[in-house]
């Protein structure tokens, strides 16, 4: 009860939008400057969960919790594309022997 | 400033340090290892917003079933220190001003919004417990919830698949 008295007093959505824009920032910051295939897909799982994180603010804050089903739906796509994109990348450094993706040139033609 | 305030800015302000550390860590499993922290720390912030059971599937799917399908990929690699593709200083300068420039317009078109006023406070609310979003799950979303078994089969064929060592697929 004590938590709860305490979690009344609130968090801004303020607080949300700015936490969620900047670890999306941090995502995209990382899919440019990285180079290596597998960081470049888990800074796309942060955006993702960056996302999910302001989805469920906004979701709170409405007092309906249809915002947070769709955050778990966003979940499971996540879940598929990982194992997907990992399968593909596997195959990929079987062909090439690397995860450079400055190396992923073949199609420019 | 209140307790649960102070709480949330720690939070927030570790959030924010494991996922630079993500990406500016030079090791592969070492980005691996801060990329399951910040999952961590996310679902804290659900905690936080008394979102239950998006905190519990945020632990069990993301920092146990994705983050350990990475470790496995990366250790099946055998990437090293050394041999990780680095980015020239000119790209990295260009991409940390893109990453900033984009902070900077998307804070500064919050800035021109004004926020509706909510009838909950955070904390006092329950849609995020497991009971209500079980309810809205298996009565308004359930052909959705199906339809992502079947979204499921699809993505274990295709990386069953792509998996399969098949020699015409190797040139």
């Amino acid at each position: 009860m004590i938590l709860a008295t305490m979690l009344n007093s609130g968090i801004s959505l303020e607080y949300y939008m700015i936490l969620s824009t900047i670890l999306f920032s941090i995502g995209v910051l990382g899919v440019l400057i990285r180079k290596n295939a597998i960081i470049v897909l888990m800074c796309v799982e942060l955006m993702l969960n960056a996302v999910n994180l302001l989805l469920a603010a906004f979701s709170t804050y409405h007092g309906k919790g249809d915002g947070q089903i769709f955050v778990f739906f966003i979940m499971v796509v996540a879940a598929a594309e990982a194992a997907v994109g990992l399968s593909i990348l596997v195959l990929l450094y079987r062909n090439r022997k690397t995860v450079d993706v400055g190396m992923f040139n073949k199609l420019k033609g | 400033m209140n307790l649960i305030e102070i709480i949330a800015l720690v939070l927030g302000a570790l959030t924010i340090a494991s996922g630079l550390m993500v990406v500016l860590s030079t090791h592969p499993v070492r980005s691996v290892l801060y990329l399951i922290l910040t999952f961590f720390l996310i679902s804290a912030n659900y905690i936080l917003l008394n979102a239950q059971f998006l905190a519990i599937v945020n632990i069990v799917v993301y920092a146990g079933a994705v983050m350990v399908l990475f470790l496995f990929v990366l250790m099946l690699l055998n990437l090293s220190k050394d041999n990780e593709p680095k980015a020239s200083n000119l790209m990295k300068l260009a991409a940390s001003v893109a990453a900033g420039v984009l902070v900077l317009v998307l804070l500064a078109a919050f800035r021109e919004t004004t926020l509706v006023e909510m009838k909950t406070a955070v904390g006092a609310n329950s849609e995020g417990l497991v009971e209500n979003l079980g309810n809205l799950l298996f009565t308004k979303y359930v052909l959705p919830f199906e339809l992502s078994s079947v979204l499921f089969i699809a993505a274990m064929v295709g990386a069953v698949l792509l998996s399969k060592k098949e020699k015409h697929l190797i040139d």
